[in-house]
């Protein structure tokens, strides 16, 4: 895990101080005085040797100091956090509204393995899955925002708005997240089911007479559930890169559009300090995930307790 | 991003396939009549695949297809809803949006296929070796994978398109290099189910190289796992490009592209000018839908 984050951060090091070449000649564009440029790289500290800024940027990061942003010449730290707190809230109403619909969805597939509905939803959750936000987001914001006008078509709303206004803000810019997490978690539940339903302990509780809806209930559903939750999990970072989209189409201030920004303007430490944020947003999810896997099934539990 | 239920199972073509020929292997997994027949009684494969016949028909022919110049601007003609002489309407320039439309899919049809394959040859080549060769290659290189896997690959491609300006070119290699490891994961699956099977057992007690070996006796026979993830990638680089393109870190306006002509004219849509953005959106959930159809038939084929 940390070395995880560690190759993470050399990749983010690599793209952000390496390829760039000259970030002063970034900043201040092809027709900046050379001393200029010399001057601004002095200041920012990118003449030394790779090895030092490498080194020092590492050695920032872990007392907590992300480093200066380029464009606001502050530090990068109270942005990433700000944006950080938006995009959770965001994140955690598209998680609220798919983990039930997608288990849903895919437990019913699977009961009918092979037949119509079967094919209906998992072809429609593959499609959803492929679309990029950007295009379900405009074809939402042209049906619910400006033909029926009955959500709001920007996620913020504005400052001082009660929570349940904002709530209501940020429903449309969540659908777009949900159809594409949709078709995932739906092959996940649909596979655990289909396995569970074949197992010996589910033919027991057929033949033992109980009925199919206790059957289900209480012996396939918890068993097939388990992976369900390790796909939950990895869908966190990809999760991310969905909110750099929705945030923009929809004028968000959470870290997806920060990066984005961040990129435009080439302020790379606070792009850096962005996408290393999501690698370990990521990683501790997953971390998360295993925890809980391990908290709910007792076989993985293994010399722990009584 | 997704896990592919790999299948080991089909028997792939005992005869050698050039290495690294991925179009042609693709043929030959599929070289059994059988297979084809099967394969075009499926309606979903048919539409699918007409759909996408359509879209590389407008990329070849887009110039001479599009009823105006997809550049021509009538400015006395802007903001116009669809009409007899517009069917799609014209964008805040008065450029005719369903010419835009129609050479918009150039872009995106050139980079999509040229970016899957160089991934899927950089990933194969890199899954065979983790299958086969395991121990540190396989540690290392899998540590890598989880690293690339831990942060959205739009994030990564754009990091790096930022760094390294934006251009077809880059495009295509930064995509690729962003598919390998996830298609290098699919294959090392697919490698590690046959590793213990017997015809390896004998061209390694043949004395053949490890390198025969991979290309030569493993390599044909995970083509099926391989050209079913080809075609998954295949979906998720429309989805890369289009989006990177919406960012602004594709193709540069005023080349028309659905991308990029969505994010120029987004800000139309509370103008209530929602043509401009609706039909290049239309496009590009068609192309995604399309590939997504012949990926689905092509799997139910193998898995049969």
């Amino acid at each position: 895990m940390i070395l995880t984050l560690w190759i993470i951060s050399l990749i983010v090091f690599f793209a952000g101080q390496i390829l760039p070449g000259d970030p002063g000649r970034a900043i201040l564009g092809p027709f900046a005085a050379k001393s200029s440029v010399q001057a601004l790289d002095a200041q920012l500290g990118v003449n030394r040797p790779l090895l030092t800024r490498y080194v020092s940027w590492i050695g920032g990061l872990l007392h907590g100091n992300m480093g200066t942003s380029y464009s606001y010449r502050t530090a990068v730290e109270p942005f990433i956090r700000a944006a950080l707190i938006n995009s959770v809230k965001l994140a955690l109403l598209a998680f609220v509204i798919v983990v039930p619909l997608g288990i849903i969805g895919g437990v019913i597939a699977a009961l009918y393995a092979g037949r119509g509905v079967d094919r209906i939803i998992s072809i429609t959750g593959l499609s959803l899955a492929t679309v990029p936000e950007f295009v379900s987001g405009i074809v939402l914001i042209v049906v619910f925002g400006v033909t029926l006008k009955v959500l709001p078509v920007t996620a913020s709303a504005g400052a001082g708005a009660g929570d349940l206004n904002q709530f209501r803000h940020l429903i449309l810019p969540a659908i777009p997240l949900v159809f594409v997490l949709f078709g995932y978690i739906a092959r996940m539940a649909r596979a655990g089911t289909i396995e569970a339903l074949g197992s010996d302990y589910a033919r027991t509780a057929v033949l033992k007479g109980l009925p199919r809806a206790t059957v289900i209930r209480r012996h396939v559903l918890r068993n097939s559930l388990l992976p369900t939750i390790t796909v939950i999990a990895t869908q966190t970072g990809y999760l991310i890169g969905g909110l750099v989209v929705v945030e923009t189409l929809f004028n968000y201030q959470g870290i997806g559009n920060l990066i984005f920004k961040a990129a435009q303007a080439k302020d790379f430490p606070m792009l850096e300090a962005g996408v290393l944020t999501i690698g370990v947003v990521y990683v501790l999810a997953t971390l998360g995930a295993d925890l809980l896997l391990i908290a709910l099934n007792p076989r993985l539990r293994i010399g722990g307790g009584e | 991003m997704t896990d592919l239920t790999v299948d080991p199972g089909a028997p792939g073509d005992p005869r050698a396939t050039p290495v690294g020929a991925v179009a042609v292997a693709a043929a030959t997994v599929l070289a059994p009549p059988t297979r084809w027949r099967l394969l075009l009684r499926r309606p979903t494969f048919v539409v699918g695949a007409a759909i996408v016949l359509f879209w590389v028909v407008c990329a070849i022919f887009g110039h001479a297809i599009a009823p105006f110049s997809p550049l021509a601007q009538q400015l006395l003609n802007s903001n116009t809803a669809p009409s007899g002489s517009h069917w799609f309407g014209t964008d805040p320039l008065g450029r005719d949006v369903l010419s835009r439309v129609i050479v918009g899919a150039r872009d995106i049809l050139v980079i999509t296929p040229l970016a899957t394959v160089l991934g899927t040859i950089l990933g194969t080549a890199l899954g065979l070796a983790m299958g086969y060769l395991g121990g540190v290659v396989d540690l290392i290189a899998g540590r890598l994978v989880e690293a690339v896997l831990a942060l959205p690959a739009v994030i990564i491609a754009f990091l790096f398109i930022v760094a390294l300006g934006s251009s077809t070119v880059t495009l295509i290699i930064v995509i690729g290099f962003i598919f390998t490891p996830l298609i290098a994961r699919t294959v090392r699956a697919a490698v590690l189910a046959e590793r213990n099977l017997d015809y390896l057992s004998s061209a390694r007690l043949l004395g053949e190289n490890p390198v025969r070996i991979m290309f030569g006796e493993i390599l044909p026979n995970v083509m099926p796992a391989i050209l079913v993830e080809f075609t998954v990638r295949l979906g998720y680089a429309v989805f890369a490009v289009a989006t990177l393109s919406f960012l602004g870190f594709g193709v540069q306006p005023p080349t028309p592209d659905w991308g990029s002509d969505i994010a120029a004219n987004y800000s139309g849509l509370l103008a209530g000018y929602w043509w401009q953005t609706l039909f290049p959106a239309l496009a590009i959930a068609s192309l995604v839908t399309a590939v997504n159809l012949i990926t689905d038939s092509i799997e139910q084929v193998l898995n049969a």
